[in-house]
């Protein structure tokens, strides 16, 4: 019934974009502004016939398009979808959405170029997910650089520039390794690029391991696991609120979906045999990133860090082996975990933005008391605060819970290191709150501040039933991935030797 | 209507209100919000209670259902779902009718206060939490209530959020809760893992004989007893929750809340929900001594110490505080001395005369235009006779007169850790039987300090306009509250306060009477309560020897616990209203003593100081250190920098001057030669 959906999912709001860029400089910002909603409602409409229209009793791909692409090499506009990845375009269209609306009147500079870059990067990023084809992959995943860079570049905070060039060599030099292995690859799987070949080829473990130093370089860079993830707090301290949306939400996700496409089914006997490492690494993240997020001073920093604290969740659910099986609750805990995130991180990062917008200051100190001229905010802030904590009934919880109840069955110790995101999770959390929002008026700008008006109110709003909802009713998001994380656990247990 | 549309019905009604007054309690009012929100919680007491009267006629079956599946992971599906048998049934009415009286008690307490809409709705939403907790048939709704509990609780104790103690108190009240949480998890995650994969109460008790026997390896070469270390996590979840030591901090600076939550949660439902969860678990926790044992200690030292804090406070809510803390204690021996029973039957008085109790002093406090300070107090009885008898009568079932409901209850336990055979039981028995003399003697301090005596509050005029300097620092520092103005007297309070005062009163005198039976000695609890009778005989030989609530009271008036509970009193009328000089005496004599518990055993100090403090220094040493100096300092910039030295190197040998281009040629092509050269020499 759709033919050519994922291609639509994909070019319709690059070519939003592009058409927001046609209305030139700022004396034309309003138009700017509403043609970039109309674009990005429409990328999500768009979108969405992905996710009804997708079929929960097929593990392989849907809505597959091929066409060739540069024959010569017998690289291939190749596109399709698995229960994982559909998730994800779907999130992406939802969060251009959302970073439209938190951009609107704030942006004053530029208008149409940043609604432009935002509008283009969900189209890369869609193309990203959507890619069967590496070459195709490599270059959505390469090509979304570039506008990151420019939102952080050109519409970030004073040292924007340190930020967005580390952001893009860190990210940059982690890729160009990415690529030397698909090239690898393309000649042992007989000069293709098609993915689900490389699924399918033996290779040595000696290879193995060295192709899976170079995809951990690529995406734990993305994650970003410690240590290389130091870009990211400089990135979202910089980047607009935008940018530091779709940056948590979406962007980290694709380093992750790397190791999930890419790693664990092409090299399952590397990473059987380095699943220690990254587990390892990940409760590095989990407890290490959870006590540094706890003495931050800028709040955007320590979101920043307990993105990365949370994300540590997604890769250990995804090596938590139990013998040669990759643990079901776990990887389902750790998909669950990325798509909470994106909604969490996004609605904490827009909350920052918010007050951001009132006070100039993303300083913890330079607040206190803001409960007091802004209850409504407070209200939702404390409500995505407590998804950040993972409360039960909110999204945050879900996939915690699922990958600490997967981390049991294979080794307590691991779950119960896990687990102290309990405690530090909600203490820099709910200590930040208490600065921020408790407590009598801190200031005579704090008693300036007024409440949300109503775009941010719709922001909120929506965030806010989409946190409750996965959290009342994670069924709707776990059904469609269930047998696509069949068919990768019972292919990753195989040998390719 | 069925069952499944009924449980709904009672679980969801105070959530309705909850939403209404919480949305749109700003556009419909304050009695439109409060009308809501009580209408929804009544629903729920009276569809309780008939739930109830049902079990106890028999005409209601245990109901075990789903609801909606909210997750599937690997062909087990886990739902939301109910399992109501009498436990929950008697839970239920608890809940709900005491926070039906606590709602109609806040239109008057409340009154003033611009966050009146949103008291309801907080209240309101917990009601609804724990009644989802109660009422689940599996552990991931457990968790969820017992979360969704901490959260409401972490609201109301930071309900005044412009003070900051409140906001330290309730900060708190959530971190040690979560540490709780922390064992209370993997405890899941062990069940999960070893019990079939299903977390549904029936078939994790179905599986749990069949494990009995089974070890597992926590650290590698140790053995470990699969049933001792899940229940002892599980464990950890309710001391956690029902405030045991060593993480019993939380509670007695969780009295920042306004009064109202103090009786509902951190006195009637809420703390006991661990002690519930445990005897949801008998079946589990009957299999291993070693976790009834460890559940036994923690309850002990909870009983016995946080008795002896309840002496030296002035803060009227304060007494009252540490006094549910040591019953707590009591009721989490007799979960260790298997007494499920016993612990739940005083789960039920305590909650009754302990929201009494609260309500009263909140009533007092009111009276006494928001003053805390039992020594600002003094002869209330004839400004407040309804508070004063309702209190008296809390007072009198909470050191456990007999007849009084808190004496059947209370008796039942202390009997029960008698008759257990499990190591500690011994020390217990004693500790119990020192904590009832010290019940009596600090309940009645308060009484008679607060009700007798002097009327206090006329002279101490200018000390407690300004601020008491030996008050510890929690003292609230009311904003728009100041206590008495010079001309001022105390009030009594207005019916819709004393009316739940009297409410209350009644099942305090009266449900021990006539609970006693049925829920102790009777079926009321079986199937729901699994008692291992080889092993744990106690409750049996209890049943053997009880003849009857008159005989059992008549019997008690020769025993020691009723002549320690009377000496109590009498030491306290003694020395709080007939000879003052001798506790400052005391006082002034062992005042090391009095310090050390006058700092709660320096417990609070040691815990910021290790944990609070030893975080933020570890975290500052993380990322000061890890991040900044040794990965970006060192390796990112370094890294940079070592590029950028390599490409000065190298700009160097870009000189653009043609000679100096050919001199490297001609050393190159020397350098060819000689090689070449040597190639043909060696050959």
């Amino acid at each position: 019934m759709f033919t050519n959906l994922l291609s639509l999912v994909i070019w319709t709001p690059i070519v939003a974009g592009l058409l927001v860029l046609t209305t030139g400089g700022d004396q034309r910002a309003p138009l700017a502004r509403w043609l970039a909603l109309a674009g990005s409602l429409a990328g999500f409409l768009v979108s969405l016939p992905l996710y009804t229209g997708f079929n929960d009793l097929n593990g392989g791909m849907q809505f597959e398009e091929m066409r060739p692409w540069i024959q010569a090499l017998n690289i291939n506009y190749h596109l399709g979808v698995d229960g994982i990845s559909m998730l994800f375009i779907v999130l992406n269209s939802f969060t251009t959405l959302m970073v439209v609306l938190a951009g609107w009147e704030v942006i004053e500079k530029r208008v149409a170029q940043y609604m432009a870059a935002f509008l283009i990067m969900s189209g890369l990023i869609n193309g990203s997910f959507a890619s069967l084809d590496a070459m195709l992959f490599y270059v959505f995943f390469e090509a979304m650089l570039i506008p990151m860079y420019l939102i952080i570049g050109v519409w970030g905070g004073p040292r924007r520039v340190y930020a967005s060039v580390k952001f893009f060599l860190y990210t940059l030099l982690g890729s160009l390794l990415m690529l030397v292995a698909f090239i690898y690859m393309y000649f042992h799987a007989g000069k293709t690029f098609e993915i689900l070949a490389f699924h399918d080829m033996k290779i040595a473990l000696s290879v193995q391991m060295l192709l899976f130093v170079a995809f951990f370089l690529s995406f734990a860079v993305k994650v970003p696991m410690w240590p290389v993830h130091t870009w990211l707090p400089d990135a979202h301290v910089e980047a607009p609120t935008g940018g530091s949306m779709v940056l948590a939400a979406i962007t980290l996700k694709l380093g992750a979906y790397g190791f999930l496409r890419f790693a664990l089914p092409i090299l399952p006997d590397a990473s059987r045999e380095l699943a220690w490492v990254m587990v390892a690494l990940s409760l590095v993240a989990v407890v290490y990133i959870g006590l540094v997020a706890l003495v931050q001073s800028d709040m955007k920093k320590l979101v920043a860090y307990s993105s990365i604290s949370h994300m540590g969740f997604v890769t250990l659910g995804m090596f938590m082996f139990l013998g040669t099986n990759m643990n079901q609750w776990a990887v389902e805990g750790a998909l669950v975990q990325m798509v909470s995130h994106g909604f969490v991180s996004a609605a904490m990062f827009f909350c920052i933005g918010v007050m951001y917008d009132r006070l100039h200051s993303r300083n913890i100190a330079d607040y206190g008391g803001v409960a007091n001229k802004m209850p409504i905010f407070a209200a939702f802030m404390m409500l995505f605060g407590m998804a950040n904590s993972g409360l039960p009934a909110t999204s945050g919880f879900v996939g915690e819970f699922m990958v600490i109840l997967g981390a049991v069955q294979v080794n307590f110790w691991y779950a119960a290191l896990a687990a102290t995101t309990l405690i530090f999770g909600a203490a820099y959390t709910l200590w930040m709150y208490k600065r921020v929002i408790f407590g009598d008026i801190g200031n005579s700008h704090v008693a300036e501040m007024k409440d949300v008006n109503k775009r941010e109110f719709l922001v909120l709003a929506i965030l806010a039933i989409t946190v409750l909802g996965m959290g009342l009713y994670p069924q709707a998001f776990v059904s469609k991935m269930h047998l696509s994380v069949n068919d990768l656990i019972a292919h990753v247990a195989q040998s390719k030797l | 209507m069925d069952m499944k549309s009924l449980y709904l019905l009672i679980a969801l009604a105070p959530l309705a209100g909850s939403l209404i007054a919480g949305l749109f309690g700003w556009a419909i009012g304050r009695r439109a919000s409060h009308v809501v929100t009580i209408l929804g919680v009544a629903v729920s007491a009276v569809l309780s209670l008939k739930v109830l009267s049902g079990f106890i006629s028999g005409q209601t079956e245990v109901f075990n259902g789903s609801v909606y599946t909210w997750l599937t992971v690997g062909g087990h599906e886990y739902a939301v779902g109910f399992l109501v048998d009498k436990l929950t049934a008697m839970m239920m009415v608890v809940v709900s009718c005491v926070s039906l009286m606590v709602h109609i008690y806040t239109i008057g307490y409340m009154q003033e206060d611009p966050g009146y809409q949103r008291f309801f709705s907080y209240i309101s939403l917990f009601t609804f939490s724990m009644l989802m907790l109660v009422m689940s048939n599996n552990f991931i709704q457990l968790f969820f209530g017992w979360e969704a509990v901490g959260l409401v609780s972490y609201l109301l104790i930071g309900f005044w959020f412009k003070r900051p103690t409140a906001t330290f108190a309730n900060l708190k009240a959530f971190l040690v809760n979560r540490v709780g949480d922390f064992g209370f998890l993997l405890g899941i995650g062990l069940v999960l893992a070893h019990f079939g994969g299903s977390l549904n109460y029936n078939d994790v008790f179905a599986a749990a004989p069949a494990l009995a026997n089974k070890t597992i390896q926590i650290f590698p070469g140790v053995e470990w007893s699969l049933m001792t270390v899940t229940c002892i996590l599980l464990f950890v979840g309710a001391m956690g929750k029902s405030a045991q030591f060593p993480l019993h901090v939380w509670l007695p600076d969780s009295m920042e809340g306004p009064t109202p939550i103090s009786a509902l949660i951190h006195a009637a439902t809420m703390v006991t929900a661990g002690l519930f969860m445990v005897s949801r678990m008998s079946p589990l926790f009957e299999m291993s001594d070693t976790a009834l044992n460890f559940v036994m200690i923690s309850g002990t030292i909870t009983a016995l110490f946080m008795g002896f804090l309840g002496i030296v406070q002035n803060d009227i809510k304060k007494v009252v505080a540490y006094s549910t803390l040591s019953q707590l204690g009591y009721m989490t021996v007799a979960l260790g001395a298997s007494a499920y029973s016993a612990a739940m039957f005083h789960v039920m008085t305590h909650a009754f005369f302990k929201a009494l109790l609260f309500l009263g002093a909140g009533s007092v406090i009111m009276g006494m235009h928001h003053d805390q300070d039992m020594r600002n107090m003094g002869g209330l009885r004839k400004y407040m006779p309804i508070t004063w008898i309702t209190s008296l009568i809390g007072s009198l079932a909470l050191i456990g007169t007999p007849f009084f409901s808190g004496f059947y209850s209370k008796d039942s336990i202390i009997e029960a850790v008698a008759a257990s055979h499990l190591p500690f039981a011994g020390v217990a028995y004693w500790a119990l039987i020192i904590g009832v003399f010290v019940t009596a003697f600090y309940s009645f301090r308060m009484y008679f300090l607060v009700f007798h005596g002097k009327e206090r509050w006329m002279e101490n005029h200018g000390a407690h306009h300004g601020h008491d300097d030996d008050h510890d620092d929690e003292e609230p520092s009311t904003d728009h509250h100041h206590g008495l103005g010079p001309n001022d007297k105390p009030h009594e309070s207005p019916w819709v306060v004393t009316l739940p005062l009297l409410a209350l009163a009644i099942p305090s005198v009266l449900i021990g009477f006539f609970a006693i039976e049925p829920l102790l000695f009777g079926d009321f609890f079986k199937g729901a309560i699994t008692i291992d009778a080889l092993k744990h005989p106690g409750m049996h030989e209890l049943a053997e020897e009880f003849h009857g609530p008159v005989a059992m009271a008549v019997h008690a008036l020769s025993t020691l616990p009723f002549w320690l509970a009377l000496s109590g009193v009498v030491v306290a009328w003694f020395f709080y209203l007939k000879a003052p000089q001798i506790p400052a005496a005391i006082k002034q004599q062992f005042s090391a003593v009095h310090k050390v518990l006058e700092n709660k055993y320096y417990l609070d100090d040691l815990y910021f100081n290790l944990f609070a403090k030893g975080a933020r220094a570890l975290g500052t040493l993380f990322w000061k250190v890890g991040d900044m100096l040794l990965i970006d300092g060192l390796m990112v910039n370094g890294t940079a920098k070592l590029v950028g030295v390599f490409s000065r190197l190298t700009r160097k040998l870009q000189t653009g001057f043609i000679y100096s281009y050919a001199t490297t040629m001609i050393i190159g092509v020397l350098g060819l030669m000689t090689l070449w050269f040597a190639g043909i020499i060696l050959r």
